[in-house]
């Protein structure tokens, strides 16, 4: 008697919501199912990488003006944008991790990015960007520090780097960096941006704090 | 009267090799895309590089010379990155020589642990060299020569 009383109301949404995913589709051959839902997975797996690979781009990094008047403008004629060989190394090569895990962390991080954009403009003029380069560059810092600067290490690697063709000072320091385990970040500061004032005390304060946690 | 096939395949060969010589002749040397002769030899501009060797003084108040690149360090208003090796506090960990101490005291000869701002532009007096030839004669004899 209790399952009449049950069925006579409506459940909750939730309920019927679950209830149409468990039932067992009557209409549908389970060949069907199967063979449809791979090709769906296909299809949201290439989009999602897609679009994803779509805002990995220099292009969609300088589609806002607070990238494309500062950041951007300082990159040209950087090593890194301009050299010798021709090889460049653009927004994301440094600035996104190669590896899946780590990307989709540092894209969903990235929304807060979205969120100065649209919402609060922290960095919306010149003025604005400047009073904040320093935070801005420090959380770089703090990443490349503590990842033992993952992004420099996909093209630039001590174990093949060959000192004797370096310029004698160089040679000693990757030496010395080497023997001391040191990491990219520590000496190479502001190679594609401009520094701000007081940057190496800020860089000190980042390497204590990454130390005492 | 049936002649063989090679034969005259052959006399044909013959006649369009020597026709294709003849006009090849007619269409005058060849003419290399470099603008120059194949067994001449064609010199570059030459790159200069960087001396890196410390110089010597040529004469006693030179601002010392620099025997690195300097290409893309910032110096300006925000930063001054040859004092990341070079300011006296940064110098012994670099191994880099330290700023002459005259650089510390301001134009009221007050002293201080920063560089004096006046001091500031490293490049207005200290620069580097490259091994290219002089622009212009010069008839200057470095002190001792």
């Amino acid at each position: 008697m209790s399952d009449t009383y049950k069925s006579e109301q409506r459940p909750g949404l939730f309920r019927r919501i679950w209830r149409f995913i468990a039932t067992p589709s009557g209409v549908f051959s389970l060949g069907f199912l199967l063979i449809a839902g791979f090709v769906a997975g296909i299809m949201f797996w290439g989009g999602f990488h897609t679009a994803l690979e779509m805002t990995n781009t220099e292009t969609f990094c300088i589609s806002c003006h607070e990238m494309e008047d500062n950041v951007y403008a300082e990159y040209q004629g950087s090593v890194h944008q301009n050299n010798g060989s021709g090889v460049r190394a653009t927004c994301p090569d440094c600035h996104v991790p190669k590896d899946w895990g780590p990307k989709i962390v540092r894209k969903i991080k990235a929304s807060k990015e979205l969120y100065g954009h649209f919402v609060t403009k922290s960095i919306w003029t010149p003025e604005k960007f400047e009073e904040m380069r320093i935070d801005l560059a420090a959380h770089e810092w703090e990443r490349m520090k503590s990842t033992d600067s993952r992004e420099c290490r996909n093209c630039h690697n001590f174990e093949f780097m060959d000192f004797t063709v370096q310029e004698s000072r160089a040679a000693t320091s990757h030496q010395q960096a080497l023997d001391e385990g040191k990491t990219c970040i520590d000496c190479h500061q502001g190679i594609a941006h401009d520094l701000p004032a007081g940057y190496l005390e800020r860089y000190q304060q980042v390497v204590e704090k990454l130390a005492n946690e | 009267m049936k002649q063989p096939a090679l034969p005259r395949v052959l006399a044909a060969l013959a006649l369009v090799t020597a026709a294709g010589a003849a006009f090849a002749q007619s269409a005058g040397s060849v003419q290399s895309l470099r603008g120059a002769d194949v067994d001449e030899t064609v010199t570059v501009n030459p790159i200069f590089h960087q001396d890196e060797q410390r110089f010597d003084r040529a004469y006693r108040q030179q601002p010392p010379l620099i025997p690195h690149t300097i290409d893309k360090y910032q110096i300006d208003l925000k930063a001054n990155e040859c004092l990341g090796c070079h300011e006296w506090a940064n110098a012994p960990a670099r191994g880099a020589p330290t700023l002459s101490m005259t650089h510390y005291v301001d134009r009221d000869g007050v002293q201080s642990e920063t560089v004096s701002a006046g001091r500031w532009f490293c490049n207005q007096c200290h620069v580097p060299q490259v091994d290219a030839p002089e622009l212009v004669e010069n008839t200057f004899k470095a002190f001792g020569q």
